[in-house]
């Protein structure tokens, strides 16, 4: 049996589980790598700041997909728990300047913290009663945000210092071996090296016990709960976990911005979420980086090229449409098509290349 | 005493409207067991297409009125038909998700077909006012609670009555069942979302009448009527009009006796009520007051 190349067979649970499989899932990690290193020095400012904000996605749905592609259970609390991420940086980071080894490790606590507390009294309803609790969620919070002024600043939202430094790196003003690179250029390393991180740690989640707790609960509840797998203790865990990456997420887009202000935390921000892991595909870590990439990048590149791209510019100029409208309306669009045609998202178009030409010349 | 008559009057109006939306979501559930976020968006092309026929082109109302119901009803039809069949059978996020996008595209629609700038709406109640002994109370807060009923009613006499109604009710008790009997689950499935996309359609008008102006944020409205259902029981059909009551009479109190609340809840409580009873129902009775019961075995 040969042990090189994609075609390997899968032979004991050891195989199954390696977090690299591959020569060429090694290959693709390596050649990111490298590019993680080389591309702020290639490209402009501007095409950073769309990945830096795709970036900062990518962490919060990663959380999310913890918790409604691993252990099924539906969200539209996302945009709250990124919240209290974004004003625990605002506490610690813009107000007392605070180094990103604090504010970052406290907003995460915080959020899981806040997560553990809600989610017994969640989860306790499932499925369709969930999703409309945690949508209260964010109603409540917003009402929240703008009257606890001492740390949100109310209505007018609150800023500060960026405090993004780790020793002696300061990433707003980064300077190595005499070269001074720009905030974009520096958030990049910043931004992207956690999400790495978050994604190493999330697939460690998936590929060991509790993972594999969360796919049963998903599944099928009452088996999982037969075969000894703690509902309570497991979906609580996955809440909170999923939280405390969504509040990372929030504390990254506070320092990155630089401000935020309360009625950024609306329920559209928390179906961005579950839109990208919807598009990306449910279930799959490099998904929900890929999805954010697609979700939280897309409208940005749209709005800069609105005028060279055909039909954007037919329907911007010609048929009234702002550009906002459109990126919306291509929001609301590309949930439904995918949903129809691909329900398994990009990860899912991905799976169907490679087993066709790992099974080629056969159909299957 | 007076402000409490006033306030209960608007209160109860405003629940009338929340009872019409929540109906057309829990039609929509029952049937299809499909959580329908779009509904909002119904809500809101429905007043839209009432504005066009009555105010662009210049039709008197009450046709306008009808005839927006019925193009809404097609629409609804379509809806279900072309979208909502294929996810026969998906999980349930990803059904919520479908219609978290319908709502999304069909706002964006809205606003690039009617732009998103507050229109007119040419009700003929306008700001006129009765008084009744010393108390005031606008003539739409009426007209609201008097159509509002008289759809409600007319609705429950179909479901328990009509042909059409028994299909419903039995497709919802069991589908299998159903459809040995010869019933046409499919075209009881279309069928639920027209009558929700009418109801829809009227509950918008109703809602921007009265001087409140037609603006695309007429679909949030629609949002507050989650927590009337979740209160009633999502698979009530008298339960939404029961909470659909409840959430107006609580948020038009909260709001006429704001500065009476402890300060610590801070300015615009009410916008907010709907949702603190929502959770705390929730916590207390996780099916409502008149849902049913689901057997949790785990």
């Amino acid at each position: 049996m040969s042990q090189h190349g994609s075609h390997r067979l899968v032979v004991d649970y050891g195989n199954d589980l390696r977090l690299f499989p591959s020569w060429l899932s090694r290959t693709a990690i390596a050649v990111l790598g490298v590019l993680w290193i080389l591309l702020p020095m290639q490209i402009g400012d501007f095409q950073l700041s769309v990945l830096n904000r795709a970036g900062i996605f990518a962490i919060g749905a990663l959380g999310l997909n913890l918790l409604t592609g691993y252990a099924g259970q539906v969200s539209l609390g996302h945009a709250f728990f990124m919240a209290v991420g974004a004003y625990s940086w605002a506490h610690f980071g813009g107000e007392q300047n605070l180094p990103l080894l604090v504010w970052l490790p406290a907003a995460g606590l915080i959020g899981g913290l806040v997560g553990a507390l809600i989610g017994p009294f969640a989860l306790r309803l499932r499925g369709n009663y969930l999703a409309i609790v945690s949508l209260g969620l964010v109603f409540i919070g917003i009402h929240i945000w703008n009257n606890f002024e001492s740390v949100t600043g109310g209505f007018d939202g609150v800023g500060g210092s960026r405090a993004a430094r780790i020793g002696p790196l300061d990433f707003t003003a980064l300077t190595i071996g005499g070269t001074k690179y720009s905030i974009e250029q520096a958030y990049f390393w910043l931004i992207w090296v956690i999400v790495a991180l978050a994604a190493l740690a999330t697939k460690n989640v998936v590929r060991s016990r509790p993972g594999r707790a969360l796919q049963a609960i998903r599944d099928r509840d009452v088996a999982a709960a037969v075969i000894g797998v703690s509902l309570t203790r497991y979906k609580v865990s996955a809440f909170a976990v999923s939280s405390a990456m969504a509040a990372m997420c929030g504390a990254l887009f506070g320092s990155y911005y630089g401000y935020i202000s309360p009625d950024q935390w609306n329920l559209l921000l928390s179906i961005q979420f579950i839109a990208i892991i919807i598009v990306g595909g449910v279930g799959t870590v490099f998904g929900a980086i890929v999805g954010a990439l697609f979700i939280a990048g897309a409208p940005l590149m749209i709005e800069q090229y609105s005028s060279s791209i055909p039909l954007v510019s037919y329907l911007t100029k010609q048929a009234d449409m702002t550009v906002a409208t459109l990126n919306q309306l291509l929001f609301g669009l590309v949930i439904i098509l995918f949903l129809i045609l691909e329900p398994r998202g990009l990860a899912g178009l991905w799976f169907r290349l490679k087993t066709y030409f790992k099974a080629w010349p056969f159909s299957y | 005493m007076k402000l409490f008559a006033q306030l209960v009057v608007g209160g109860v109006a405003q629940g009338a409207l929340y009872a019409l939306v929540a109906l057309g979501f829990v039609i929509i559930y029952k049937a299809t067991d499909v959580i329908n976020f779009a509904q909002g968006g119904l809500v809101l092309l429905g007043a839209y297409i009432c504005f066009t026929f009555n105010g662009q082109w210049g039709w008197p109302f009450y046709p306008s009125v009808l005839a927006a119901m019925a193009v809404a009803a097609l629409l609804g039809l379509a809806i279900e038909r072309v979208i909502l069949r294929r996810m026969i059978g998906q999980p349930n996020y990803a059904i919520i998700m479908i219609t978290i996008g319908l709502s999304i595209a069909i706002d964006q629609i809205v606003i690039w077909k009617w732009t998103g700038s507050q229109r007119n709406f040419g009700d003929p109640w306008g700001l006129d006012t009765y008084k009744v002994g010393g108390v005031v109370i606008p003539v739409v807060n009426v007209v609201q609670i008097v159509a509002a009923g008289a759809l409600l009613v007319g609705f429950f006499a179909l479901f328990r009555y009509s042909r059409v109604g028994i299909a419903m009710r039995a497709t919802a008790s069991d589908q299998e069942a159903a459809l040995a009997q010869g019933i046409s689950v499919k075209r009881v499935f279309g069928l639920s979302w027209a009558i929700a996309a009418a109801i829809g359609a009227l509950a918008g008008v109703l809602l921007v009448s009265g001087g409140r102006g037609l603006g695309p944020d007429l679909s949030f409205v629609a949002l507050a009527a989650f927590p009337a259902i979740i209160l009633g029981g999502l698979d009530s059909a008298g339960g939404a009009v029961v909470g659909g009551l409840v959430m107006g009479l609580v948020q038009s109190l909260t709001a006429g006796y704001n500065d009476k609340l402890p300060a610590v809840l801070g300015p615009n409580f009410n916008r907010v009520t709907p949702y603190v009873v929502l959770v705390a129902i929730l916590m207390v009775r996780p099916y409502g007051l008149f849902g049913t019961r689901e057997v949790t075995r785990v």
